[in-house]
């Protein structure tokens, strides 16, 4: 599923990234790469999101957030 | 190498945003520090020297990046400036509370094969987030010094040097630290056996990459970086592909990869940043005690609040208006002072010539130059405190969550979150808000956002309102007036802004990604480094290209000087026409500057622009005026004074409205004050968009770009208010 319905405080497993090589390797830079767990920390509903990722917030657009899928 | 006789070192600071990067580069230089940009690219460059016994360290803080690929101008300066100008020494800066992120560019620089020294930041803070870190053991894992400190406080800034200098000291036998790292990488420097580097740890991709690797190095041999370059050249970096120019083997490198590719479940530059982030994780495992959860830390509390998404926006607004407030209310009284000495200079100078003398030299020091100048500089104390503030809101960790808030907004026009703030700072004045786009990340960003400020309606534009208004419109509709100039400059800009980015930026799509700074207290030390060199950059540029383009300016309005017989139009004041009298016969002083300024390479440039806003219902008069408030826009309204020969005039004066009212309609007066708000911005702008920029085509761009569109727009409300005879009584 899109990482945008994943519901504020829920955990969840990054399994793939819709895009090129840009925004996985802008995202890989950040920590987040398949395989890599997360914690969302601020969803509400519109607007971009903030997850947490080996130690750090991470801002994600929501467009963005729609083309990363998780579990 | 004489480099290494002069004992000089070039030692480049690098490492992620957010790591205190910038704190210890400003702790470890202090004030001694040169900005600038990097040549044609809008990023900022900073160089700084520290003394220390009998050598010296050049530093040069590279742009703040998470990795080396080349997908922001960020990454490919500094991985230009690793791979080309060889430092002798890179301090990679490592937030230790966030130690596996960090050391993902670690392995990068350990890949080019510069020598590395970790400064493992905020050791305090990694401490009360409940995390240990075994300094020995990483040090030993990754094979580079490993040095801790805690910036914010400044301390451990003495044993950065110092293992700086150690490094150096072993590495003095040999032909330069920097021709190794040069010329043939990590392995030559490994047979010496001296070096620090000889141990410097490298990722293991495991065999079948590392069998790929040496073949890839194995077909070029000449290459300076090669495990570096092999690698980019599996992750099929392109940038690093075009460099490979040996016929042939371009061709047969990109076959391996891709055949490569074709064999792994991953996209390669996945999988070896996969790999590299295993590494990571076992040293990490290695070296660190931590506790498993993921704690609530106060930083997340403080986002509940300030990241809310009603609560935010009121919170940010609160913020700006303090940034607003802060910058302007406090820095006028000392803009009076600054003023005041401006007027007493002036004075004292005009006292050295009897009282009624009119030499060229002294019109030249009083209104050219002090004026010219002396313009310029009165802003200073305004510059001065917004880079304080922008500095504490950066320095907090602020300015990623007004990003955060600001970011619904912004992007429905195509900008970045960040760019409110120089916008809001542009009703000030536009030269320290393109000053202020320097906090964007990215080129397109800045480029757009420095193109539509001056249509943010600054403070030197007011006194035209202020001198228009009450002359065309009755009390009751003055305050709206006002209102509608204003917003439709925010207009303007906002749809300027989506035009820009649908059409010249159209491809450089970046996706909104950031990172979230945990809050910090900011060091004063590290604010005022900050500021000065603002200020600095600021008043070397009114020294120069300000103080030029004031001279030039000058000149243009009082030469040449018209001879005796030279006839004036008669028309400054229409109720004076009968009086067609020669140059030489003129008794009025007023009338006489008018003459004067009607003969001037101004008053000619705005007779021969007289066809071109004619349409726009302008008439020489203005025209003239406009050539001097490239100068300063405010000067629009004493040049104005000057051919309607009364005088000095400021935007309180009747005498002036009266005459403006006698020859012009409420229409055009509309359109002289959406012209200067939209047209051409002052001189000032244009040389501080020409530095920030990166390049003049960007200033001439604005200018005549916004040329255009006031023409446009002016000419658009005139004709069509001509049409409904609306305001042309």
């Amino acid at each position: 599923m899109p990482l945008t319905k994943v519901t504020e405080g829920a955990r969840a497993i990054l399994r793939s990234i819709e895009g090129g090589r840009e925004l996985r390797g802008r995202l890989a830079a950040l920590g987040l790469l398949p395989g890599t767990e997360l914690e969302v920390i601020q969803n509400s509903g519109h607007g971009p999101f903030v997850v947490a990722v080996k130690g750090s917030r991470i801002v994600i657009g929501r467009g963005m957030a729609s083309r990363i899928a998780v579990e | 190498m004489t480099k290494t006789a002069d004992k000089v070192f070039t030692v480049a600071v690098a490492g992620n945003p957010n790591a205190g990067k910038t704190t210890i580069f400003n702790n470890l230089t202090g004030a001694r520090q040169r900005v600038g940009n990097y040549p044609g690219v809008t990023v900022e460059w900073k160089e700084g020297t520290v003394k220390r016994g009998d050598f010296s360290l050049k530093l040069v803080d590279l742009p703040g990046t998470y990795s080396l690929t080349a997908f922001s101008e960020e990454e490919l300066v500094a991985r230009d400036y690793l791979l080309n100008h060889a430092p002798d020494v890179v301090i990679d800066v490592v937030d230790a509370s966030n130690l596996e992120r960090n050391l993902f560019l670690t392995t990068e620089l350990l890949e080019i094969g510069c020598p590395v020294i970790v400064v493992l930041n905020m050791a305090d803070m990694a401490r009360d987030r409940g995390l240990k870190i075994d300094i020995p053991a990483l040090s030993a894992r990754l094979g580079v010094p490993v040095v801790p400190a805690i910036g914010n406080r400044g301390e451990g800034m003495n044993e950065i040097i110092e293992a700086v200098a150690n490094l150096m000291a072993s590495n003095v036998s040999l032909p330069g630290a920097a021709d190794v790292c040069r010329e043939s990488g990590p392995s030559q420097a490994s047979l010496s056996g001296v070096s620090v580097a000889a141990s410097r740890t490298r990722v293991n991709y495991g065999p079948e990459v590392e069998s790929l690797i040496s073949r890839i190095e194995g077909m070029m041999p000449e290459a300076p970086h090669r495990r570096w370059q092999a690698l980019k050249l599996i992750e099929s970096d392109a940038k690093v592909l075009e460099s490979v120019t040996v016929p042939g083997t371009r061709e047969a490198i990109a076959g391996l990869t891709a055949e490569f590719a074709a064999t792994s479940n991953d996209e390669t530059d996945i999988l070896l940043a996969r790999l590299r982030y295993e590494f990571i994780g076992e040293i990490c495992a290695d070296v660190c005690r931590q506790p498993l959860t993921t704690k609530v830390t106060t930083s997340d509390k403080i986002d509940k609040v300030a990241m809310h998404p009603v609560w935010g926006v009121p919170i940010f607004l609160t913020m700006m208006y303090l940034v607003f407030t802060i910058t302007f209310s406090l820095g006028n009284p000392l803009m009076d002072v600054i003023d005041k000495g401006v007027v007493w200079l002036s004075g004292t100078i005009l006292n050295l010539w009897p009282a009624d003398s009119a030499t060229h030299l002294k019109s030249l020091l009083v209104d050219g130059i002090i004026g010219g100048v002396g313009g310029v500089i009165v802003f200073l104390p305004n510059i001065v405190l917004l880079f304080m503030a922008i500095a504490v809101l950066e320095g907090t960790g602020y300015m990623a969550r007004a990003a955060f808030v600001m970011d619904r907004f912004m992007s429905k026009v195509g900008l970045h979150g960040k760019s409110f703030i120089p916008l809001l700072i542009g009703f000030g004045c536009t030269v320290p808000a393109i000053m202020a786009t320097r906090t964007l990340e990215t080129r397109r960003d800045r480029l757009i956002t420095m193109m539509v400020l001056p249509l943010m309606s600054c403070g030197a534009r007011l006194p035209i309102y202020a001198l228009m208004i009450p002359a065309f419109f009755a009390p009751k509709w003055q305050g709206p007036m006002l209102w509608l100039i204003y917003v439709m400059g925010i207009l303007l800009a906002l749809g300027g802004a989506m035009f820009l980015r649908s059409t010249l930026f159209k491809g450089e799509t970046t996706p909104f990604l950031m990172e979230l700074p945990p809050y910090r207290m900011p060091t004063a030390g590290s604010l005022l480094v900050q500021m000065w060199t603002r200020a600095w950059l600021y008043v070397k540029k009114a020294g120069t290209v300000i103080l030029g383009a004031a001279i030039i300016l000058w000149f243009l309005t009082y030469y040449p000087k018209p001879p005796a017989d030279y006839l004036p139009p008669a028309d400054f004041d229409q109720t004076s026409v009968a009086a067609v009298v020669p140059f030489s016969e003129i008794t009025s002083p007023d009338e006489k500057q008018a003459a004067e300024l009607s003969y001037s390479v101004a008053g000619r440039v705005g007779r021969l622009m007289e066809p071109a806003i004619r349409p726009l219902g302008f008439d020489w008069r203005i025209g003239t005026a406009l050539v001097g408030a490239t100068a300063a826009k405010e000067v629009f309204v004493a040049q104005m004074g000057i051919v309607f020969a009364v005088g000095e005039a400021d935007e309180t004066s009747d005498h002036l409205r009266q005459r403006l009212r006698n020859r012009y309609s409420p229409l055009v007066g509309l359109c002289i004050m959406l012209f200067a708000l939209i047209s051409t911005p002052c001189i000032a702008t244009f040389a501080i968009t020409r530095q920030e920029a990166g390049s003049v085509r960007w200033a001439l761009a604005q200018s005549f770009g916004l040329t255009g569109l006031a023409w446009i727009i002016t000419f658009i409300i005139y004709q069509g208010g001509v049409l409904l005879k609306w305001g042309v009584a």
